[in-house]
Parts: C-alpha cells; sequence; structure tokens
C-alpha cells in the first residue's frame, strides 16, 4: 500500500491549512496534501478518488495550479454511481474551463448522462452543459437538450431551457431549434420553468428577428395575462419576497415584453395596462419591489411613446432620486442617463439633484452622476454648472479629481460663450488641479491664448499671478511660463488693460523671477525646464536690462545630466552674448497658433504622409504632418511654416536649432531610432531641424573654434562621449555662420560615387552627375545591391529631403531584387540652398524575404560637399 | 448574465468561486485580488455597486462573508442582490443559521445549492423550497450509496474472517 494514500480526511486538511499561521506554512501543508493526491492518482487509487477531488477543489480556491487533477474529474464522471458523478461534474467545473482541450473527453459521458434513467443524473450533465459548454459540444449536444425540454420532470425542463441559452449564446445559428419549445414552455405553470423559459425566448429574441416576430405575435397576450395573474395574485408563501409574489419572474416577464413592444406600436398597446398597473401598485419601501419598478420604469422608456406611462415612469425615477438608500439612487442616476435620449427636459429638471450626486461620498454614485451631468451641460447652463463643479474640485477625493477635472475641461471647451470665461475657467482648474491636465488640454489654451490678442495682457497677468498662489501645478507653471515668455512685456506695462482686472505692477525683474523660480523648482521636469529656458531666452530680448541675470541662469544648466536642457542652455547662452544682433529676431513673439491645425491634429486626423514619390514628401509642412504626441514642438518649433520666411541663411539654421525635438531629447541627428514609426523617422529629419551633418574635415575647425571661446571641455566631453557628431555640428551652428567658406564649385561634373548604406544584407550606391545648365540639381543613380541568397520581393525605397532640399523619385526598375542581384532607381534633387548646405537624406528601404517583412532605414550623410 | 459568483471573506480569504463565462486560471486569481481589493475598502453605508472593467459588480456582505455577482452594463441590479439574498436564504435553511465555517467545511454543499441556483449565469429556480427539496434528494442519493458501500464492505469483512 502506498504510504501517502492513507491519507487525512477532507475536513483534516482543511483544518490543517486553517491552522497554519504563516503563508509558508499553508504552502507546505498544500504541498505535502498534492503529493499525496498525486501519488493516489498515479496508484488508480479509486476508494478515495472523490476524496481527493475534494481535496483538489479546495486548493484550487486557494489560488494553487491543480491541472494534475482534470482527468481525475473524466474518470469520476464517467463512473457509475451517483456520488462520484456528482463531485466529478463539480469538479469539471471547477477546475476547467470551456477553452481546455480536455473538455471535449467529455462530450460523450455527457451524452449518456443526458439518456440516464435517474433524473438527478441528467440534471447533473445539463447543469455541467450550461456552465462550461463550448461552441463544439453546444452544436454536438443541442439535440439532447431539445428532447429534454419536454422531459416529464419540470427540474429537468428549466435545465434545460438554461442550457439552450447558453448553446444559443456560443452557437447562434442553432438558435431556430428553440423558437418552437421554448413559446411552448411560456405556458408552463411551475415558476422555474416559466423563468428560464421566459428568459429562453428573451434570448432567442436577441439572436434572430424572425424568432422575435414569432413571439411577438403569438405570445405578447399571453404573457401580458401571465404578468397580470401573477401581479394580482394573492399571497403564496413559496414565491413571496417582501409580500410580493415571485418578484424573479415579474422581472423576466418584464423583460421579454419590453423586447417585444419595442418597435412595435400594436404590441406597446398591448401592454400598456398592465405596465400602468405594475408601476403604480408595486410597493416601493423594499428592494424586491423596487428592482420591479426599475426594470418597469426600463420597459416603458423603450416601448413606443405613450404620454401617460411615460410621466408615471419619470416621476419613479424623481422619487428614486430623492430616495436615502445609496443603491436607490444609483439606478435612478443609471436610468436617467437612458431616458435622456427619449425625453432630456424631464432629466434636465433633476439637475439640482444630479449635481449632489456628483458630490456623494460614494465613489460609484459620484461616477455615474458627473457622466450624467457631463451629458446635461448644454449652452444655457454652461456656467452655473461648471462653476459648481470647479468649487467641488477644491474639497474633491484625490481619486476623483482625475476624472472630475478631464470632464470639466471638456465641457468648458465645448460650451464656453466666451473666450475671456475659458481663460478664467481652465485657470481656476490649473490652479486647483492642474497634475491632472492632460497635455492635449493645456495645449489647446496656449492655442486659444494666442488667437485673442486682446486678451494677451489680461491672461499673462491672470497667469502670473495663479503662479504666486499655486506654484506646485506642473501644468499651470507650463502654461504661465509659456505665456510670460512671449508677453513679457505686456505683464510688466500693463499694457490692454481690461476694466475688470486689478492693476499689478510687475517689474521686469520680477518677471524673472517668477521663471527662475519655476526652473529651480524641484518639481518641474524637463519639459517645464526647456520651456523655462525658452521663455529666459525671450525675456532677455524684450528686457535687454535684464540681460545679465538671464544669462547666468541660463548658465546653471550648462552642466545638467539632461542633454536637451545642456544643448539649450549652451546654445541660448551663445546667442544671447555673441549674438546680439539677430537675437531680437530670432525670440520675436509666436505667430498666431492655427486653431483649425491644433484641433485636427489633436483629432488625428491628419495622418502623415510618406510615399516615394518626391512631391509629397516636399509637402510636408515643417512639423505640421507630425504625430499628435508631440504638438509641443510645434508649439515652441519658431520654424513652422506660419513663421515669415527668414531672409538670411544663418537666420534659419537658428530656428531650426530652437526647433529641436522635445520629446526625444536624446535622439541626436544621424542615430537611428528603429524602434519609432516608420513615418516619423521620415520626417524627424524635417522637425528634429538639424542642419547637414558635419563633414570629418570641418570637425576639427569646429573643435578649435570652440575652445576659443572658452567654453568649459567638460561639458565637451559629456556630449562627445554621447554622440560624437553632436558637439561640432552644434558649435558649426553658432560659430559657423560668419565665416562659413562656401567653397562653391560651379562646375564640378565629375563626382565619385558613394556607398549611401551598407548593412549585412543590403548595399545602396549613389551615381552622382549634375547637368552644367542646372548646377543647383543633381541626378542620383541609385543602385541596390542584394548581398544574400533569398530573392527581396515588394522591395520599397522611400526617402525625405529637409525643405531646402526638392526630391523626385523615379519608378525602380523592379520592385524584386534577385539573389546576389541588383536593380536601379534614378532621383533627383534640387538643392536651393547649393553650396551653403550640403544634401542630406534620410531613407528607408522596405522588402520581403519569404513572405517576411524587413525594413532598414538609415541617414545618408556622405555626399560631397557641394552638391 | 452573470459572469462570476464570488465570496470572499473580510480578510480576503476566497470562500466560493464560479465563473460562468472562461476566464484563464491567472485572469482569475487577478479579477478576486483586485475586487476583493475594491470591495473590502468599501465603507458600510456606500451603494452596493461597484463599476469595473465595463461590468458592473454587485455585492452584499452578510456577517463576515462578501457575496459579490459581477453583471452587465443593463443587468438589473436590485434584481441581482435579490438574487444574492435567495442564495443565502436558502443557506441559512440548509445548514440552520449558516456561519463561514459552514461554508469553509462543506464548500462542495455550498457549490451544489449555487448549482441549483443558477445555470449559465441565470437564475433557474425561484423557489427556496423547491431547491432545497432537490438537494435533500440528492443528498439521500449519496447517503444510500454510502450505505451500500459499508453494508458491502461489512460483508466482505465477515466472509473474510
Amino acid at each position: 500500500m502506498n504510504p501517502f494514500s492513507s491519507g487525512t480526511r477532507l475536513s483534516d486538511m482543511i483544518r490543517a491549512i486553517r491552522a497554519s499561521k504563516t503563508a509558508a506554512e499553508e504552502r507546505a501543508v498544500v504541498r505535502k496534501e498534492c503529493a499525496a493526491i498525486r501519488a493516489s492518482i498515479n496508484e488508480n487509487d479509486q476508494d478515495y478518488r472523490h476524496r481527493d477531488l475534494a481535496k483538489l477543489m479546495f486548493i484550487h480556491m486557494l489560488g494553487y495550479p491543480t491541472h494534475f487533477g482534470q482527468m481525475e474529474c473524466l474518470k469520476l464522471i464517467a463512473s457509475p454511481g451517483f456520488p462520484e458523478k456528482r463531485i466529478g461534474y463539480l469538479g469539471l467545473m471547477l477546475l476547467l474551463d470551456e477553452r481546455q482541450e480536455v473538455l471535449m473527453l467529455v462530450t460523450n459521458s455527457l451524452k449518456q448522462d443526458m439518456n440516464h434513467t435517474n433524473q438527478y443524473i441528467v440534471g447533473l450533465a445539463l447543469c455541467a452543459l450550461g456552465n462550461i459548454c463550448s461552441a463544439e459540444m453546444a452544436r454536438d449536444l443541442a439535440p439532447e437538450v431539445e428532447r429534454l425540454l419536454q422531459f416529464r420532470d419540470p427540474n429537468i425542463r428549466k435545465k434545460a431551457a438554461l442550457c439552450a441559452i447558453r448553446i444559443i449564446r456560443k452557437v447562434p445559428d442553432l438558435s431556430e431549434n428553440f423558437i418552437n419549445p421554448g413559446a411552448a414552455l411560456l405556458k408552463e405553470k411551475h415558476h422555474g420553468v416559466l423563468i428560464t423559459g421566459v428568459h429562453l425566448c428573451t434570448e432567442i429574441c436577441s439572436v434572430s428577428s424572425e424568432a422575435l416576430e414569432y413571439f411577438r405575435k403569438k405570445c405578447t397576450e399571453g404573457l401580458v395575462r401571465t404578468l397580470r395573474d401573477i401581479a394580482n395574485s394573492p399571497y403564496s408563501p413559496e414565491y413571496d419576497v417582501a409580500g410580493i409574489t415571485d418578484p424573479f419572474l415579474h422581472i423576466r416577464l418584464l423583460k421579454l415584453l419590453r423586447v417585444l413592444g419595442q418597435g412595435d406600436a400594436e404590441a406597446s398597446d398591448c401592454m400598456n395596462d398592465i405596465l400602468a398597473q405594475v408601476a403604480s401598485k408595486t410597493e416601493s419601501n423594499k428592494n424586491a419591489g423596487n428592482a420591479i419598478l426599475y426594470e418597469c420604469v426600463q420597459t416603458i422608456m423603450s416601448i413606443e411613446e405613450n404620454g401617460g406611462l411615460r410621466v408615471l415612469a419619470i416621476n419613479i425615477l424623481g422619487k428614486f432620486l430623492s430616495n436615502r438608500d445609496n443603491n436607490i439612487r444609483y439606478v435612478a442616476l443609471n436610468m436617467l442617463m437612458r431616458a435622456l435620449t427619449v425625453d432630456s427636459q424631464a432629466v434636465q429638471r433633476h439637475r439640482a439633484t444630479i449635481l449632489e450626486c456628483v458630490k456623494d461620498s460614494d465613489a460609484s454614485i459620484q461616477k455615474r452622476a458627473l457622466e450624467l451631468i457631463y451629458l446635461l451641460v448644454n449652452e444655457n447652463n454652461v456656467k452655473p454648472l461648471a462653476k459648481d463643479l470647479i468649487e467641488y474640485l477644491e474639497v474633491s477625493d484625490e481619486d476623483f479629481k482625475g476624472d472630475l477635472t478631464a470632464k470639466i475641461c471638456s465641457i468648458v471647451e465645448k460650451f464656453a460663450p466666451e473666450k475671456i470665461w475659458y481663460i478664467d475657467q481652465m485657470l481656476k482648474v490649473l490652479s486647483e488641479a492642474g497634475t491632472y491636465v492632460k497635455e492635449d488640454v493645456w495645449h489647446a489654451l496656449i492655442v486659444v491664448i494666442t488667437n485673442a490678442p486682446d486678451l494677451h495682457g489680461y491672461a499673462v497677468r491672470a497667469l502670473y499671478r495663479a503662479l504666486h498662489t499655486s506654484s506646485e501645478q506642473e501644468t499651470l507653471v507650463r502654461v504661465a511660463i509659456w505665456c510670460i515668455g512671449e508677453y513679457a512685456d505686456l505683464l510688466v506695462n500693463n499694457a490692454g488693460m481690461l476694466e475688470v482686472e486689478d492693476p499689478i505692477t510687475v517689474t521686469e525683474s520680477d518677471a524673472v523671477d517668477i521663471v527662475e523660480i519655476a526652473i529651480k523648482h524641484h518639481t518641474s521636469d524637463v519639459t517645464t525646464k526647456a520651456m523655462a529656458l525658452i521663455a529666459l531666452l525671450k525675456i532677455s530680448s524684450r528686457f535687454p536690462s535684464c540681460s545679465e541675470r538671464v544669462n547666468s541662469i541660463i548658465g546653471q544648466n550648462k552642466g545638467s545630466f539632461v542633454l536637451e536642457l545642456q544643448q539649450r542652455s549652451l546654445e541660448f547662452s551663445s546667442v544671447i552674448q555673441k549674438h546680439q544682433n539677430i537675437r531680437s529676431s530670432l525670440v520675436e513673439r509666436m505667430p498666431v497658433l492655427d486653431e483649425a491645425t491644433f484641433s485636427g491634429r489633436r483629432a488625428g486626423s491628419l495622418p502623415a504622409s510618406v510615399s516615394t514619390s518626391g512631391k509629397s514628401s516636399l509637402g510636408i509642412p515643417n512639423g505640421v504632418a507630425k504625430a499628435a504626441a508631440a504638438p509641443l514642438v510645434d508649439l515652441l518649433d519658431l520654424s513652422s511654416d506660419d513663421t515669415p520666411a527668414p531672409t538670411s541663411s544663418s537666420n534659419n539654421f537658428l530656428q531650426d536649432l530652437l526647433g529641436v525635438d522635445l520629446t526625444q531629447p536624446s535622439a541626436q541627428p544621424g542615430t537611428m531610432q528603429p524602434s519609432q514609426a516608420g513615418a516619423d523617422i521620415l520626417l524627424d529629419l524635417l522637425s528634429i531641424g538639424t542642419p547637414a551633418p558635419v563633414q570629418n574635415g570641418s570637425t576639427n575647425g569646429d573643435l578649435l573654434s570652440m575652445q576659443d571661446n572658452n567654453t568649459p571641455l567638460a561639458s565637451l566631453d559629456t556630449i562627445s562621449s554621447t554622440s560624437p557628431t553632436a558637439p561640432s555640428s552644434m558649435m558649426d551652428l553658432l560659430d559657423g555662420f560668419g565665416p562659413t567658406p562656401p567653397k562653391i564649385e560651379d562646375k564640378g561634373p565629375a563626382y565619385p560615387s558613394i556607398v549611401a548604406f551598407e548593412s549585412s544584407s543590403l548595399k545602396i550606391e549613389f551615381n552622382l552627375a549634375k547637368q552644367p545648365e542646372t548646377p543647383q540639381t543633381t541626378d542620383i543613380e541609385a543602385k541596390f545591391t542584394n548581398l544574400t541568397p533569398n530573392v527581396y520581393t515588394d522591395f520599397l525605397f522611400q526617402a525625405a529631403v529637409p525643405k531646402f532640399l526638392q526630391l523626385h523619385l523615379d519608378p525602380a526598375s523592379s520592385n524584386s531584387l534577385p539573389a546576389n542581384g541588383s536593380i536601379k532607381q534614378t532621383m533627383r534633387v534640387t538643392n536651393s540652398q547649393q553650396g551653403k548646405k550640403p544634401i542630406v537624406m534620410r531613407m528607408r528601404v522596405g522588402y520581403k524575404i519569404n513572405g517576411k517583412d524587413v525594413l532598414e532605414e538609415g541617414q545618408i550623410n556622405n555626399f560631397p560637399r557641394g552638391l | 448574465m452573470i459572469h462570476f459568483v464570488l465570496l470572499v471573506s473580510r480578510q480576503g480569504k476566497v470562500r466560493l468561486t464560479k465563473w460562468y463565462s472562461p476566464y484563464a486560471q491567472k485572469e482569475r486569481s487577478k479579477v478576486i485580488r483586485e475586487l476583493s481589493g475594491v470591495i473590502l475598502n468599501r465603507g458600510p453605508k456606500l451603494c452596493n455597486f461597484v463599476e469595473w472593467r465595463g461590468y458592473k459588480v454587485v455585492y452584499k456582505r452578510y456577517a463576515s462573508l462578501y457575496f459579490c455577482m459581477c453583471i452587465d452594463q443593463e443587468d438589473n441590479e436590485l434584481e441581482v442582490l435579490e438574487i444574492i439574498h435567495h442564495y443565502v436564504e436558502i443557506l441559512d435553511r440548509y445548514f440552520g443559521s449558516v456561519c463561514e465555517l459552514d461554508l469553509i467545511f462543506n464548500f462542495h454543499k455550498a457549490y451544489y445549492i449555487l448549482d441549483e441556483l443558477l445555470i449559465a449565469g441565470e437564475l433557474q429556480e425561484s423557489s427556496k423550497k423547491t431547491v432545497a427539496r432537490i438537494i435533500s434528494a440528492q443528498d439521500q442519493l449519496v447517503e444510500a450509496a454510502k450505505e451500500e458501500a459499508s453494508s458491502i464492505s461489512n460483508i466482505i469483512a465477515q466472509a473474510t474472517k
């Protein structure tokens, strides 16, 4: 005999588990028991099988793995006795679910048991089928279920009806087999059968419109009669719940009537009287009665129009809403939401009560009420409602603030009657719950402010004031420093004063102070600090007297570990120190941001356009076609297309410089970003705004000039270790404009061919040529060579170039690359800044190897200078 | 439709789980953890409904046990409360003023009763008496089988003496 199988009894095991003081102890007990059960399974020990399974179920409930017991369930189900089958089916339902393949093995046992002479065994099989049957089992066993719907014992009929519901849910096509037996069940007297039968018919109606029509014609009157009988029936102890006979049956009948009456005036008419009776006579002091009323109101709202009934229903909801029981109020809110589409006027009447519910202490009710209020807001009531909600924002729970803020912002934005009101409300929200405000919301606020020229001064002063009181709200800080950067002069000289404003006195250094506080505040993140740096640069130009101080603040970030900040800091202080002459034009006020573009981008309706044809890549305005994720970039991006066209090439450089992509601070020109979406990669080139990558020859010169500028060498090291090309290209920008040696080689017909790209599988060579009459245009013949013995199909080469270039791509000679073979494609690049900027190109190659997609990307910056 | 039934003690111990929609084992424990976290932390006076993952969970506390049922958005929450109460009353009659210990040591009985009340996540029987009758009939079948088995083993034991 197995030393384990003497085993403990079920209750002993439970006791041992309960006696465990620690989780480890419990695990030890379970481990021991599982070992014993496994041993006993291996022995094929029949006497203890049902006990083992019972133990396994308990262990399963505690959350331990019990898959090894699955086959035991099947064995027990297959054994002849009732006790074994009973526990076997229970284990089957608990340990398995419909997605396990083992379940298929049980189909046959189920079929046999459904034909068993013992009705309790039939009941067990039906119960298991109803709870876990899969689509396949449903098809196999539907005929058995259909037969059992006419079984002599009502307890089997009701189980079969519920099985039929499950079967229809799994395989809706089978519903037609159950229409007639379902209709027959509606005439039953036994409540269990009636409940399940009514439900079966409701379910059939939901999947088959023919069945719906059939039931509507044949059964509506009968159902109305049944409902009347049950509603009028005298006290019957067996079905009584709180003085009402069988509320469950009431509810099921009302549900089916709702389905039948919806969209059919005749059927609706037929049930009007009984609905009126149920709605007016049902006791509403107990939960059971309220459950019926709730269902009845739903039915009245869904069936065809009957004025009197609707009034009755709305009144019931009004009573519900003022009930002291939270459950009742919750369902009332729920129901009012649905009633809104039917009769919004009636719902509006309860607005005050609903608003009270938003302030309830119960999170479920709050959430419901807020959603309802959100739907109730319109142009007429937005002012008081928003005021109330914003006031509540101050005292609401932290958990609820996120939802509440989002809804308030959405309401205020959608229904704002005038801009000043919108700005005021948003300011309140930002100062109260700025941390919960989403990016696109505060971006929208900035867009609105720039579009209201007469409110610039008002907005910046209000923001300045708000910043003093709630400096910890990140988004408020961002909006405020953006506006201070743009409109610092309006802040100081109180321009555009409105009558409602209190005058304030802000000196130039106060403005610098507040930005300084923001940049030094411990909660400010990189974005905020970066925005603050730009604001400072702008202030330095507006108030030349503060220039020194601004420069020292900016300089403090020269050693920042965040590359983005460090770079900005270096660049900006260089602008302040050495390029006074261009500074003011450089940091001119932002052009008015286009509302339509912004809202379009916010909705994601502007797809990034990328294609091989040169035209469309030309047509991409800088930044505009970028994904919505980076609107910030565009807000800061001075080189947006709305900017007055720059005249000097040096300006152009710097504008690009300011447009550095904030969302990817680490993105360096020339660095591959394989994880990014393809479209973005192509566009990045355009919006990162990096000018041409620097050739080796010039790097040396730049390094030297940088040392001349006394730039700390330490920071140089940091930068160069991150990306060797970065510092040189950056410095080239700043120091290179004056003496850029434009080595214009007008007639250089002979250019060496270059290897544009090479990976382990693909090599791209460019043959360059120029027509003497069009010196700006370069003809490029690209040769793609397959370096592997596989054939590449669906080969597609895509390229993008910065704005100053024009690209024209001809179709490739073929779209498939033979093994170790090559194809050709010609393109033409026109350089409008020829001699000043070299050609640079970003490219992407896609192809398929044996049907598998491959994507390769890279930047081509080794074009000879002067092209 | 009821997607699952959950009985959790105040300490967060699971006393009964019944799944009418397919949930893999991992999801099941995640659901239980998530829900017991939400429900056990709710105050006593709040409403009995929790919105969760696009469903609603109706729960009610009886002594130290929370009875939870997860239903669809459009289902009748008040009715589900009645179903929970219906189940509790049947348990109470069967065990004779039921307590948590009854449900721990006779968890399989609690499941049998639930199976007579719900199938496929829908209510099966509104009469407490009928449920009690069917359960006791089945219990008797088990008893009879047990007696038979023991009498056979007695006979065998005597014969082999």
